[in-house]
């Protein structure tokens, strides 16, 4: 790791700027990384921010309601008081247990959430005679924040995770293999049902996967990045040692994700990955290799899959369906949707993105916001996406200036997760990139989604809350050149 | 690891842009095509989520609105459908829109900007614009006679204000109920299925959007020509004609259905419908000024011209002939082919001093509040011929229905003059012939306004070929229009 200069300013870190601020203005002082400075505890801007929150969710309720029914909807309050609960348990968890936190990613996780809620609602009115969405992700959402508090309280430090990481190994694999044994549902095994419950095990993996590469690259990053292994074409590799297991896990991953057919996690596994790798050995080959192999992943799938060729054609030619007769597609109507809400929208209620049909609430939920909120609204969406981003990776550079690499790269990891996530789904269901099925963070239904998410805010939390705090003893030491 | 850290969030920022711009392209950039896209069904959902605005037959509204509440919302519906289709057309979820329902259509679904006193706080709030009102000139009273004594038969009926252009009726029958196609579902594809493929072409608006010839009817703008152009200076003078007459430059001999036609005079080769007469006086008239007097009259107009505004088809009249040519298209038969409104509008030129007034269907239109935003001023088209030419035909034609071929069309206490048409047609004309008659009526003597024009086609495959006729088939049925109209 490079050495911290003692000089380096504290305001560098202000928790004042969106992502593209705050990007330009380190990228200029690329070798004088600011060690985080002690923070202030936040509570009372966390508190004021989550009020916003549960106000703009809760206008957004009252507004679907006028729209459908000219009434303000009769259950109103219990929608607020459910969302006020959650909010006040999550807040006075993270005043409790991480003081210090950034004030930021609570409410935006609120925030999300709530509107997601709203949409959803929305959606669920469309269509009377379907079972409603809504109700059950209000009860995952709680679940997820309970998980939130359980994450909180029982890990005291995120340190301690790094000795769980051959275990979150263990444990993402079984959960990756769960749904092979299970019935396919459209297409993809990605399913696991117990009783009633429906669950998407693979969602869970994510953050344990991230916490076993974090893990696993945090040790031996020294071997990774000094490599004295085989050169291929000038390009220095580690030790085959070291590199075999991640290697092993990795492919292990991809050959479960491809026999299950879920596109959109082998692509976030694979950039997870990548990125990871990258940030751990500061090493740009391993960008290159990662994109020739994604390159040349993509190139076979397209071309021997038919299910993924299906999806690239389509991409290619979202209104074919149209001109020969058969039918307007799933992605021409989330075209067709976002069109229609031009720059300010159709106003929530008024839009008929139900015309997308089958998984409008999930996968094109946000076809739904930018038909009804308009570019304006997607536009303020997609920045509290990156805002929320902007400050995992602030807590990987206040981490890596503490000479944390484990929670450095968990940091990194989580907010790839994320970025990746809502990119994906983002871009394809905007027909930027050939349509993958990906959960839209907070805002798609999905329960396993929802309460995966609400984890990664608990250890986002616990990362912020340790890059910010005070370090009273070790600062003279550690601030040494 | 910051480096990275960094290359990594800036990635981040980069896909965030990548997003931002993508949705920007499909939203405001690409937006409109989106929206006009067939395959979007939003158009079709916006355009029947209010109930529609209505069409007016004097005081009272001739359609209505069915909440359905599916989908697309709100259906169109119809009282006396079949009596008012050639006026109101349909208004179709699956089969588009005709009549004053597709011309109208801005105004009768919302669209149009006069209805919005705002326009651009609707294009923010998006919110309806309630729709407005159409009113036409329609005489309930005529519309239905016409209807009536149509009795079924294939044919057409138009009635004129020559004054003004008011079309009073326009009837085409066999006719159809077009709330059978208003919805888009099962019943309406085989209700549409079984109009379109039935030969009696029930959807077909016969007194706007079809074409005949016209036969002697057309002897109107012939006689017209030859005076115009100085051909006949007398119309009580022999025209030295011999009867057979043999067309110019050709072997063809032209013979008439009735006689004393030989050497007639204009007036009462007119009152005969003497074919010899009017074949040898287009030829002397000639091509040019055939074509030039037709024009006049209406023919070969353009679109802007035919615009009621329900789009009527243009009647033709041949320009480019040989001398035998124009002798066969002065009596409108050859390459001439009129709408019952062109025939009407001529009988309408002559009843007001040759001044052609541009036919209207459309009275005003209101907006949703019932305030009038637009009204139809009555219009010269142009002049069809000098007052003095307009007088000696009128003269002409009330001899044609006081003691020539028109006597049924006669109505006690009115000054009513008409002209008759038998057009033959079909290979060798071995078809059943289309009868005419063209008329107009004045109650208040020979030197008033006329009050009404009117022109009657009936096809009838099923009539014995006797009684298909000019005077026969159509003159009676213009008789009770003109009838209803002086009342």
């Amino acid at each position: 790791m490079t050495a911290v200069p003692a000089e380096a300013a504290p305001g560098a870190a202000s928790n004042a700027a969106a992502a593209a601020a705050d990007e330009a203005r380190t990228r200029r002082r690329i070798d004088t990384p600011p060690p985080a400075p002690p923070q202030p505890r936040r509570g009372g801007s966390q508190a004021l921010l989550l009020a916003g929150a549960i106000a703009v969710s809760v206008y957004g309720y009252i507004n679907t309601g006028l729209a459908l029914d000219g009434s303000v909807p009769g259950d109103t309050l219990r929608y607020a008081g459910g969302l006020a609960a959650l909010a006040l348990i999550g807040h006075l968890a993270v005043r409790l247990r991480a003081p210090c936190a950034d004030p930021v990613l609570l409410p935006i996780a609120v925030l999300l959430n709530g509107l997601g809620l709203v949409l959803i609602h929305r959606l669920d009115r469309d269509a009377p005679t379907a079972q409603p969405g809504a109700p059950a992700q209000l009860l995952w959402s709680a679940v997820g924040v309970g998980l939130f508090v359980a994450v909180l309280a029982a890990v005291r430090e995120h340190q301690l995770l790094q000795r769980y990481g051959q275990r979150c190994a263990v444990a993402a694999l079984v959960l990756m293999i769960a749904p092979i044994f299970f019935p396919a549902v459209n297409g993809a095994r990605i399913w696991v049902r117990i009783g009633g419950l429906s669950l998407q095990p693979g969602e869970f993996a994510k953050v344990l996967l991230a916490v076993f590469f974090a893990a696993y690259l945090a040790a031996n990053r020294e071997a990774l990045t000094y490599s004295g292994g085989h050169r291929i074409r000038g390009l220095a590799l580690p030790p085959r040692s070291v590199l075999g297991p991640i290697v092993a896990v990795w492919a292990v991953c991809l050959g479960i994700l491809l026999l299950e057919r879920d596109l959109g996690a082998s692509l976030l596994f694979f950039g997870l990955f990548v990125a990871m790798l990258y940030v751990a050995t500061n090493r740009p080959g391993w960008l290159a290799v990662g994109l020739l192999l994604a390159a040349l992943g993509a190139f076979a799938m397209a071309t021997v899959v038919p299910h993924v060729r299906d999806r690239v054609d389509g991409w290619l030619a979202p209104l074919a369906g149209i001109e020969e007769g058969a039918g307007t597609g799933q992605l021409a109507q989330s075209l067709f949707s976002f069109a229609s809400g031009g720059l300010l929208g159709t106003g929530l209620g008024r839009g008929e993105s139900e015309l997308i049909g089958f998984a409008g609430k999930s996968d094109f939920i946000l076809a739904t916001a930018g038909e009804e909120l308009g570019l304006s609204g997607l536009t303020a969406l997609l920045l509290l996406y990156a805002l929320f981003v902007s400050r995992g990776y602030r807590a990987a550079l206040g981490l890596a200036a503490r000479n944390d690499d484990f929670g450095a790269l968990l940091a990194v990891g989580l907010s790839v997760i994320v970025t990746l996530q809502a990119f994906v789904i983002s871009a394809g269901v905007l027909g930027l990139i050939p349509l993958t099925g990906m959960v839209m963070p907070f805002l798609a239904q999905g329960g396993s989604s929802v309460v995966t998410n609400w984890v990664i805010v608990a250890l986002l939390i616990h990362l912020t809350h340790a890059a910010r705090k005070p370090t009273p003893a070790a600062a003279p030491a550690e601030s040494a050149p | 690891m910051i480096r990275c850290t960094r290359h990594t969030a800036a990635f981040s920022l980069l896909l965030l842009l990548a997003l931002l711009a993508g949705a920007g392209r499909v939203q405001v950039v690409q937006s409109a095509s989106y929206d006009d896209n067939p395959g979007n069904r939003r158009t079709q959902i916006a355009r029947w989520s209010q109930p529609r605005g209505d069409i007016y037959i004097g005081d009272r509204k001739v359609t209505g609105s069915t909440d359905t509440r599916q989908d697309l919302r709100y259906e169109r519906s119809y009282t006396a459908g079949d009596l008012y289709a050639p006026v109101t057309g349909h208004a179709s979820q699956g089969y588009g829109a005709t009549g004053l329902e597709s011309a109208e259509d801005d105004l009768l679904s919302g669209a149009d900007d006069r209805l919005a006193p705002f326009p651009f706080w609707h294009e923010i709030t998006r919110s309806l614009r309630p729709p407005g009102d159409v009113h036409t000139t329609i005489d309930r009273d005529l519309q239905r006679i016409a209807y009536d004594r149509l009795a079924g038969r294939k044919g057409a009926v138009v009635a004129l204000q020559p004054r003004t252009g008011r079309i009073l009726a326009l009837v085409s029958t066999p006719s159809y109920d077009p709330q059978q196609l208003s919805s888009n579902g099962r019943d309406t594809t085989a209700a549409w299925r079984r109009l379109t493929r039935d030969d009696d072409q029930p959807l077909l608006n016969r007194a706007i959007r079809q074409t005949y010839p016209p036969g002697s009817a057309f002897k109107v703008v012939t006689a017209a020509a030859a005076l115009e152009n100085g051909v006949v200076g007398d119309i009580d003078a022999p025209t030295r004609t011999p009867s057979p007459y043999r067309l110019t430059g050709s072997n063809t001999l032209l013979r008439n259905a009735s006689g004393g036609c030989a050497d007639a005079s204009l007036r009462d080769a007119f009152a005969a419908s003497c074919n010899t007469v009017f074949a040898k006086l287009g030829a002397e008239v000639g091509g040019e000024a055939m074509a030039a007097t037709a024009r006049a009259f209406g023919f070969n107009a353009g679109e802007d011209e035919l615009r009621l505004p329900s789009p009527a088809l243009p009647s033709v009249f041949a320009t480019r002939q040989d001398a035998a040519q124009v002798s066969l298209s002065a009596i409108g038969q050859y390459e001439t082919r009129a709408t019952p409104l062109q025939m009407a509008e001529v009988a309408a030129a002559v009843a007001n001093g040759g001044q052609r007034m541009r036919p209207y269907l459309v009275e005003r239109v209101t907006d949703g509040d019932g305030d009038t935003v637009g009204v139809t001023r009555p219009e010269v088209a142009g002049s069809a011929m000098r007052p003095m030419t307009a007088q000696l035909l009128q003269q002409m034609m009330v001899d044609v229905v006081e003691r020539g071929t028109g006597k049924r069309a006669a109505i006690k206490g009115a000054v009513v003059g008409g002209k008759t048409g038998t057009a033959q047609h079909g290979v060798e004309n071995s078809a059943i012939p289309y009868a005419w008659f063209i008329s107009w009526a004045k109650s208040g003597g020979a030197a008033s306004a006329a009050d009404v024009a009117v022109a009657v086609v009936v096809e009838d495959a099923e009539a014995h070929r006797a009684d298909v006729s000019g005077g026969g088939s159509a003159a009676p049925i213009a008789r009770e229009v003109m009838k209803a109209a002086l009342d």
